[in-house]
């Protein structure tokens, strides 16, 4: 059933991608930074700071969407006794903590302007702090363990405990008075964002989200070669 | 026009701040990532490279370790 998924294939595709992946992400960032700072309006509210919104809200996005797959990931590698889906759950790790301190960082920096306050423990603020709390505990989990069936079981613990906390990021603005505004954009209904704005918003998440592909690939084929240098002592 | 981008009617500072912060860390997350493959790659073909010549050709008989040593990811 997951033949495609065996690493010595995927190896052949994951090894040539990252130069056409980064090539791609500087053509997409280079678009989305001159919509982002020059081309999109400011806010009739927030003025500029708005522009914060272009790097606060995909990194939010993806950091929750990376940890989800992580989970999902390490739930199906048990299930069905493959490594390789935790091989690709820790590769994606790196790239999700990081795109999670991005979010806390570059939204403490809007929250000064805007809230008159860098840190304040609201629901959706704290919520994402505990999710960078759980990406830290996978990424150590993984390094101080040497035992590889104690760091699945540990690793995939960390996970399920951690999502949890994903659909408390999700409606924590909905379900408690917060500082931090609602959701303006909605898959379901008509989101109350202007196109002017949604625009770049979505070329910079797409800039994103090539970023982490490309940081997933390098970090897919480091461990892919770790394993084959194992491979190597061995005969 | 290049005042009035980098001011931002006095939200320049953080607009700029939050972008800066953004690529700092995309920047080290790319750098520690690439060290850590080309360090893993090197210690692959120095180990490749110890070998005697039977066990290097079992190892070359693999498809994935021929891709590493004829990979070099130049970005």
């Amino acid at each position: 059933m997951f033949k495609f998924s065996e690493p010595n294939k995927i190896f052949l595709i994951t090894s040539k991608a990252p130069k056409y992946v980064a090539a791609l992400f500087v053509v997409v960032i280079s678009i989305g930074l001159l919509e982002a700072l020059i081309f999109s309006p400011e806010d009739y509210k927030q003025s500029h700071s708005v522009r914060i919104m272009y790097v606060h809200v995909p990194a939010a996005w993806i950091s929750l969407g990376i940890f989800s797959s992580i989970t999902f990931l390490s739930l199906n590698g048990y299930i069905f006794k493959n490594k390789n889906f935790f091989l690709i759950a820790k590769s994606l790790a790196p790239s999700g903590f990081v795109f999670n301190i991005v979010a806390l960082v570059t939204g403490s920096i809007w929250g000064k302007p805007t809230w008159g306050t860098w840190w304040a423990w609201d629901a959706r603020i704290t919520s994402m702090l505990i999710l960078a709390l759980f990406y830290l505990m996978y990424l150590v989990a993984w390094r101080i363990y040497e035992d590889k069936e104690h760091v699945l079981k540990i690793t995939t613990t960390i996970t399920i405990l951690g999502i949890i906390n994903v659909p408390i990021i999700k409606y924590s603005v909905d379900w408690w008075n917060t500082l931090h505004q609602p959701a303006s954009i909605n898959v379901l209904s008509k989101s109350s964002i202007h196109s002017s704005m949604l625009f770049p918003l979505l070329i910079m998440t797409a800039a994103f989200a090539l970023f982490s592909l490309l940081i997933f690939l390098m970090k897919y084929n480091t461990e892919l070669i770790k394993i084959k240098n194992k491979g190597l002592d061995r005969l | 026009m290049i005042n009035e981008l980098l001011k931002m009617n006095g939200y320049g500072l953080y607009v700029w701040s939050a972008f800066s912060f953004t690529f700092l860390s995309f920047s080290t997350l790319y750098m520690i990532t690439k060290f850590q493959y080309v360090k893993e790659r090197n210690k692959f073909v120095s180990k490749f490279g110890a070998l005697d010549s039977k066990r290097a050709e079992v190892a070359r008989s693999q498809t994935i370790n021929r891709e590493i040593l004829s990979s070099n990811q130049s970005i």
